[in-house]
């Protein structure tokens, strides 16, 4: 359960299954209320947490890396069991074909209408298992497994900011116009990140996601 | 107080130490390449470590200054001048109000870093001023320094800055720029190509066939023109793994090299993303980041085997110099 990264950052990991998630968010939470002053991000993933420290903060301890996964595992022990943040977020998706990029070829591979895909996709308990690669960008795990897709094989060049897309057992949603290889379903007219909101962040980790239908006219006045 | 762009240079932008403790949000610290240039530029005018000063890459913008500043230039050597005369880096320079510096072609290194005494006076954005250019937030609007901008400066500088400050003002100068004799160490330039960086085996080194484990350490490897401050890529021989797979996505760090399947490594610097599903094959020793961010596009860099403890001695070496060149500005100030 633990794996040398760095000498200015370190990670304890494990499989990849939703249980194994849970408990690394209840690990990243343990390390988090420790406090500790050399301590930069703690960051829970699908299957591993990064502890990035500042590696010149006058009070790190020489053997930072070598105490390390005793400190991981007073952390494990006072962890206890996962709770999840508590907060559920509701995000409003319209999955008409206009926005729905990939929904022929999703519905091609999953033998699914895009109603019953639309169906399924609304009906998964939706947890985000980490917010990462660009700002505000969750990875939500409890897809339907009958909505399982690979990537594809061939990533566009531009997945269009709010796009709601799947990929084998999870969901994501891009805050930002970037590139991506996953099957775009849907769009949110809801800004992921604003720097300037408070939280920035509309997802953090531990968060339930339902996923709302709205019609392209509600998409458009909610824009 | 406020500083003007007349001409912007390659990619200039507004970075303080970072955006720290946001990254399980997916937001990187960004901040310098170079953190040991700016901290020295920050001390030789008298800020805190964590003022924001301007990062300056390969050629270096004209900036005019609406009032009496007194600045450093540290990191890459450049060529510049300020008010038609030469402009002596590593050190503190009193610039009068009217005065335009010009700074050029970097001549050794690819990053520099100008501090103003007091800092810039920009709106931290989520507890950092440092510019996210692939988020476009931070800094001046999120972006890179255009011609036109004006950025105004703190004007309530520390008492250091005002000592310091008062002492060059009243230096008699015979045609120079008010300064002193002596400089700041250049810490983080490279002295010779190809440039040593030592790395620790990465978390999926073990993936990669015997020859790419041994290439990796062995080959001499080219920063390559399309690297950024997200990432530098590497060019060299092709890193082939011993069987193919995917990597569930999982959190990267400030100089990981993870290699994409095109083989060719990337070493992942201040604006990466805060995850990725690339296999990891090395671990850039902390101390060692800063100088392979000095390196320019086509420069040479081979990596050498370190363990975690090695890494950890170069990273109290690396503080012990930083300091001690901080206790001798302070000293031989005046």
């Amino acid at each position: 359960m633990y794996a040398e990264f760095g000498d200015s950052r370190t990670a304890a990991s494990g499989g990849v299954d939703l249980e194994t998630n849970q408990s690394l968010q209840a690990l990243a939470a343990a390390l988090r209320a420790r406090g500790l002053p050399w301590v930069r991000d703690i960051v829970p993933a699908l299957c591993g947490v990064a502890v990035h420290f500042d590696p010149f903060h006058p009070a790190l301890p020489a053997r930072v890396l070598e105490e390390f996964p005793a400190l991981l595992e007073d952390a494990f022990k006072a962890a206890g069991k996962f709770e999840d943040s508590g907060r559920t977020v509701e995000v409003p998706v319209c999955y008409d074909a206009i926005y729905a990029l990939d929904m022929d070829e999703v519905s091609g591979t999953t033998r699914l209408s895009p109603s019953q895909i639309q169906k399924l996709h609304v009906s998964s308990k939706h947890l985000v298992l980490m917010v990462g690669f660009s700002p505000g960008q969750p990875y939500i795990g409890g897809l339907d497994p009958k909505l399982a897709v690979p990537r594809r094989a061939t990533p566009r060049t531009v997945m269009p900011a709010g796009s709601v897309a799947i990929a084998n057992a999870q969901t994501a949603v891009y805050p930002y116009e970037t590139p991506g290889g996953w099957s775009i379903i849907g769009r949110t007219p809801l800004r992921v990140f604003d720097p300037a909101r408070e939280p920035a962040s509309l997802f953090a980790p531990g968060d339930r996601v339902h996923f709302i239908p709205i019609s392209r006219d509600e998409f458009e006045s909610l824009a | 107080m406020s500083l003007r762009i007349v001409r912007p240079g390659l990619l200039t932008t507004v970075q303080d130490r970072g955006r720290f403790g946001l990254q399980h949000f997916g937001v990187v610290p960004c901040g310098p390449m170079d953190p040991v240039a700016l901290e020295l530029a920050n001390a030789l005018v008298g800020n805190r470590g964590d003022e924001a000063a301007l990062e300056i890459t390969l050629l270096g913008p004209e900036i005019a200054f609406e009032s009496d500043a007194l600045v450093a230039l540290c990191g890459a050597e450049m060529e510049a001048r300020a008010g038609g005369v030469p402009m002596p880096t590593d050190r503190p320079v009193l610039l009068e109000k009217g005065t335009v510096l010009n700074a050029r072609r970097a001549t050794l290194g690819s990053r520099a870093y100008l501090a103003v005494a007091g800092g810039i006076a920009i709106d931290p954005v989520l507890g950092s001023r440092s510019t996210y250019l692939p988020a476009r937030f931070g800094g001046l609007q999120g972006r890179a320094l255009r011609a036109g901008d004006g950025l105004p400066l703190i004007d309530r500088v520390s008492a250091i800055s005002q000592g310091r400050y008062e002492s060059l003002k009243g230096k008699k100068i015979f045609g120079r720029l008010r300064s002193v004799s002596w400089s700041a160490p250049a810490l983080t330039l490279p002295a010779r190509e190809p440039i040593v960086i030592h790395a620790m085996a990465g978390r999926h080194h073990a993936l990669f066939d015997a020859a790419a484990r041994r290439a990796f350490f062995e080959a001499t490897w080219k920063v390559t023109p399309d690297s950024n401050r997200m990432g530098f890529r590497l060019a060299g021989p092709v890193l082939a793994r011993a069987e193919a797979g995917e990597i569930i996505s999982e959190p990267t760090c400030l100089g990981t090299v993870q290699v994409p399947p095109n083989g060719l490594p990337i070493a992942l610097m201040a604006d990466h993303q805060t995850t990725g599903g690339y296999p990891k094959i090395a671990e850039i020793a902390a101390a060692d980041v800063p100088r392979l961010a000095q390196l320019a596009p086509g420069g040479a860099v081979q990596f050498a085997r370190c363990t975690l403890e090695q890494a950890g001695e170069l990273r109290r070496v690396l503080r012990q110099r930083v300091d001690a060149a901080r206790r001798a500005l302070a000293w031989d100030y005046r």
